[in-house]
């Protein structure tokens, strides 16, 4: 390709960081010092070096976590070792929320403002920072560090909570949850060489994990058995618990009987969508095109939703047996893990299992010496809640913008890199081991006839003890709550957010609602994946559907026009409304949102526009324009 | 005549007179448009299926020389059984589909899809949007004076064409005729986010400092006059732009041994514009430069 640059040059760090992702340059061809000697008779880069762009965004993070941001000058260097065209690399960068174009100070704190941590207090914080560093995005200390205000951060058991990011040569991110004084966050930003250098700033101690989980221990858990039991760093511990047992077993059955048992459990996807897994193992096992891939969506955005996070943290080792075993069973080769840039500690925790289990020979050329190969690499997320979108997630881990594609053609058949592709979501593949162990049949005995086997439910907000809980599916909206502890306060219940951002509204009546699939469909209400946000009489329910609004303007790729404006409209006429300030009348308001609503689930193109207004129009249905109205919104928050 | 000896010989005719192989019958697909029953060849889109029926889809980000990206959603029809409804410039027609070209649930989409555009985006240059719009009923006002658009000043940073970016449906036509579709320069392409994406160059510097070499291919495939050259904007803009009195005349461009085919717009005895006819199978409404821009010598006579 015949590219044009603009001559901007990369600092000596920034260069230096970029190479060790891309390895070191061939020659001036590629971004390298110029030897005439060499360079003068042979060319180098073209197609080899374009045939690696999927390394675009780990180079990219390379750059950001070296100087703070990317400068011209570390992104024109990407672009010559890539040999990605500048203005397409401009438009990957500038789609990502964590990676800046503009010089930013090197410590940032990602202050969550999203629901569970809004319900927590987070913009009471956001206000404490105004004043006291001044505005989201002026530098700090003197020029070291900065807030920003950030979507979801996975940490609703723990609100509320920020994300605290330090370039350098030795970048860092660490998580600060819950925030139980502002001072703690204050101090960290005015003294940005306090950074401590581990994934939390404060390590969780057994009994703040037993509260985030508070079934630890119990034997009838089949996801979250090794959570807070089994030393989540040492394969020795995870084999001794029974890891790697289903692997075994899984080789002793041969692919087509795993995957027959996967169709016999009945086992669905539990990202959102509640797709047949076997189905999906299936379709890619028959596919005749190779390479073939394995991808664990662990691009966990969806506001309020945490299971993903806590699994990967405490039970690594799990996920990677999981990937071995949906590799062996569809014949692919190589597997990637998406996982979003907001998590740290999950990074860490299963950049070392990997590391692991590939010393131990459970990955790599011949796995657990059954003759086949399988590795597994980390792609790390840079803050877009779309690349959660299967097809986002393949155009990302590809080196474009996480916009997704249209389907069909389903991943089955044209998934990463234009390859069949099986994608599970990472509880979907928790399921994975249990399954084999104990039989699919035995698996689909679990639950309803509808929704076979064990969820795990993101309960958060304004509940005694947020927190994750696995319950066999049946289990209703009442029973969770209690597992919960109840409304905190035993104040009376507003509402309830089924599914997140995407998923809908459910009043007091719902409180029998059986949290299965078919239960919830019936009800017009979604598990989405799987967060349960429980708004007291207090909460203030418009604030929150302003968030939902403003999360999805922020979030949307762009790509499409009812979702690219519909969401922006959305949130202008709630805020008309919220205002009582309505265009027409109030029913001529909620006339054209009724449309609006309808166009952008007909018409968007993938599941971000198609559920954006649900939030809005479940609230509308259930409790009326009342749900949006200025007189009931001054509640206490 | 001399009698030098030849020294390249040519090979001996073949007496054999090659024929076209023969055409292979295609696979057809059956499917009803509109309680119709339509039968296209296998791979042709809804689109194709809903033309060969007679049904008139709107389009904006479609061209037949382009991948479809089916971002507009203009084009939406309804496949009964489906969820959602399908882009019918992209969906590929199965046997046994039923298709509603028209229905309400596409009327409602089409209508709101316009409101929206029609709210963010100056149409005043697009031709058939207004159209459009009535036949559908869209109202975009009801999202009231004080719906967020586009709106920016136009970039003008070469002599040749302008980028009004306020006018911008973000079709992404232009990424796709810059890069690998026709020109692959590959100058520019969409950065940014949500509504705040658009098109731009690295770091949106001027045209003149990025890859960009005035093939004026963008120009060409522009549903909204966002992309204009200068010409044409610069008689717009003293009014005296009047394709009533437009005359077209399809030629070949004389700059080099391509001959591409290349249609003059002229107008008051002027070229006014220079295009290429999309249908050409050679140029495929492609341009260079020369042939784009280089017209202006006509006019020097002395």
């Amino acid at each position: 390709m015949d590219l044009r640059f603009q001559g901007n040059r990369p600092s000596a760090e920034e260069r230096a960081a970029i190479d060790e992702v891309l390895g070191p340059p061939l020659g001036a061809w590629d971004g390298g010092e110029r030897d005439p000697e060499r360079d003068g008779r042979v060319g180098f880069g073209g197609l080899p070096a374009a045939a690696r762009r999927d390394l675009l965004l780990p180079a990219l993070h390379a750059a950001q976590d070296r100087a703070g941001w990317v400068s011209p000058g570390a992104l024109e260097y990407i672009c010559r070792r890539l040999s990605v065209p500048p203005a397409e690399a401009w438009g990957v960068v500038t789609f990502y929320h964590l990676l800046a174009t503009e010089p930013r100070p090197p410590v940032v704190a990602h202050v969550c403002d999203d629901l569970a941590c809004r319900l927590a207090g987070a913009e009471r914080l956001c206000q404490r920072l105004v004043r006291e560093l001044g505005p989201a995005g002026a530098p700090a200390a003197g020029g070291r560090s900065t807030w920003l205000r950030s979507p979801c951060l996975g940490e609703c058991d723990r609100a509320p909570a920020a994300l605290l990011t330090a370039a350098g040569a030795a970048p860092r991110s660490a998580v600060l949850s819950p925030i139980h004084s502002e001072e703690a966050l204050v101090a960290a930003l005015t003294r940005p060489e306090s950074f401590p250098a581990r994934a939390r700033f404060t390590e969780a101690s057994e009994e703040e994990l037993r509260r985030s989980v508070p079934q630890i221990g119990r034997p009838d858990l089949l996801l979250l058995s090794r959570v807070g039991v089994v030393d989540p760093g040492r394969l020795e511990a995870y084999r001794a618990s029974g890891g790697y047992r289903a692997l075994a077993r899984a080789i002793e059955l041969g692919p087509e009987r795993v995957i027959e048992d996967k169709v016999v459990s009945k086992l669905v996807g539990r990202g959102g969508a509640a797709f047949p897994t076997g189905r999906k193992w299936e379709a890619v096992a028959k596919a005749e095109a190779r390479p073939k891939y394995v991808v664990c969506n662990a691009d966990e955005s969806e506001p309020g939703t945490f299971k993903d996070r806590v699994l990967l943290e405490h039970d690594p080792f799990a996920i990677v047996e999981a990937m071995t075993i949906a590799a062996f069973a569809c014949g692919c080769e190589r597997g990637f893990v998406y996982l979003r840039g907001e998590y740290p500690l999950a990074h860490e925790r299963l950049a070392d299992a990997i590391a692991q289990a590939r010393a131990a020979g459970l990955l790599g050329e011949d796995v657990a010496g059954a003759g086949f190969r399988f590795d597994i690499e980390i792609r790390r997320g840079a803050g877009a809640y779309i690349c959660g979108e299967e097809t986002a997630l393949f155009n990302s881990i590809e080196g474009r913008r996480g916009e997704p594609r249209s389907k069909p053609p389903f991943p089955v058949e044209v998934g990463l890199f234009g390859q069949p592709t099986v994608v599970n979501n990472v509880e979907t593949l928790a399921n994975v081991p249990a399954i084999l162990l104990n039989g699919g049949a035995s698996y689909a005995a679990l639950g309803t006839a509808g929704s076979t086997g064990h969820k795990l439910f993101c309960v958060s907000g304004r509940v005694e003890r947020p927190g994750l809980f696995e319950v066999p599916f049946g289990a209703t909206l009442g029973e969770l709550l209690a597992l919960a502890g109840g409304v905190a306060g035993g104040r009376a219940l507003q509402a309830v957010l089924l599914g997140g951002a995407a998923g809908v509204f459910v009043g007091p009546e719902a409180i029998d609602l059986p949290l299965t699939f078919e239960g919830t469909r019936a009800a017009g209400a979604t598990l989405g994946s799987g967060v349960v946000m429980v708004f007291d009489e207090d909460a203030d329910l418009g604030d929150a559907l302003a968030r939902i609004a403003s999360f999805f303007r922020h979030e949307s790729c762009g790509q499409c026009v009812p979702c690219r404006v519909g969401t922006v409209r959305q949130e202008e006429l709630l805020a008309r409304l919220r205002a009582g300030r309505p265009e027409g009348t109030v029913q001529s308001e909620l006339a054209t949102y009724r449309e609006l609503a309808q166009a952008m689930r007909d018409a968007s193109i993938c599941g971000l526009g198609q559920t954006a207004a649900s939030a809005l129009e479940s609230a509308l249905a259930r409790f009326g324009a009342v749900a949006v109205s200025p007189s009931i919104t001054g509640g206490r928050g | 005549m001399t009698t030098d000896p030849i020294w390249f010989t040519p090979p001996p005719r073949s007496p054999r007179v090659p024929e076209a192989p023969p055409e292979r019958p295609r696979e057809r697909v059956a499917l009803t448009v509109d309680g119709e029953p339509v039968e296209v060849a296998k791979g042709a889109t809804l689109l194709d299926a809903c033309r060969a029926a007679g049904r008139e889809i709107p389009t904006l980000c479609y061209l037949e020389t382009l991948t479809p990206v089916n971002a507009c959603r203009i084009c939406v029809v309804e496949v009964e059984g489906a969820r959602v409804l399908a882009p019918a410039c992209s969906r590929r027609a199965e046997p046994g589909m039923v298709v509603a070209s028209e229905s309400e649930r596409v009327r409602t989409a089409r209508k709101v899809v316009l409101e929206l555009l029609a709210s963010a985006v100056d149409l005043s240059t697009a031709p058939g949007l207004a159209e459009l719009m009535a036949r559908y009923g869209a109202r975009p006002e009801r999202f009231g004076a004080a719906a967020a658009t586009v709106a920016q000043p136009a970039k003008v940073d070469n002599e040749l064409y302008l980028r009004d970016y306020g006018k911008c449906v973000l079709c992404y036509k232009c990424v796709e005729a810059c890069g690998t579709d026709a020109q692959n320069t590959f100058a520019i392409a969409v950065a940014g986010r949500g509504f705040d994406a658009g098109i731009s160059t690295e770091h949106d510097v001027p045209l003149p400092d990025s890859a960009c070499v005035y093939c004026g291919n963008c120009i060409a495939v522009c549903p909204t006059g966002a992309l204009m050259a200068k010409p044409e904007h610069d008689l717009r803009a003293a009014g005296r732009w009047d394709e009533s009195r437009q005359t077209r005349t399809d030629t070949i461009c004389a700059f080099c041994g391509v001959g591409c085919a290349i249609t003059l717009h002229v107008q008051d005895d002027r070229i006014v514009k220079a295009t290429s006819p999309f249908e050409n199978p050679t140029t495929r409404g492609n341009l260079c430069v020369k042939g784009r821009f280089g017209f202006e010598f006509v006019h020097g006579r002395g």
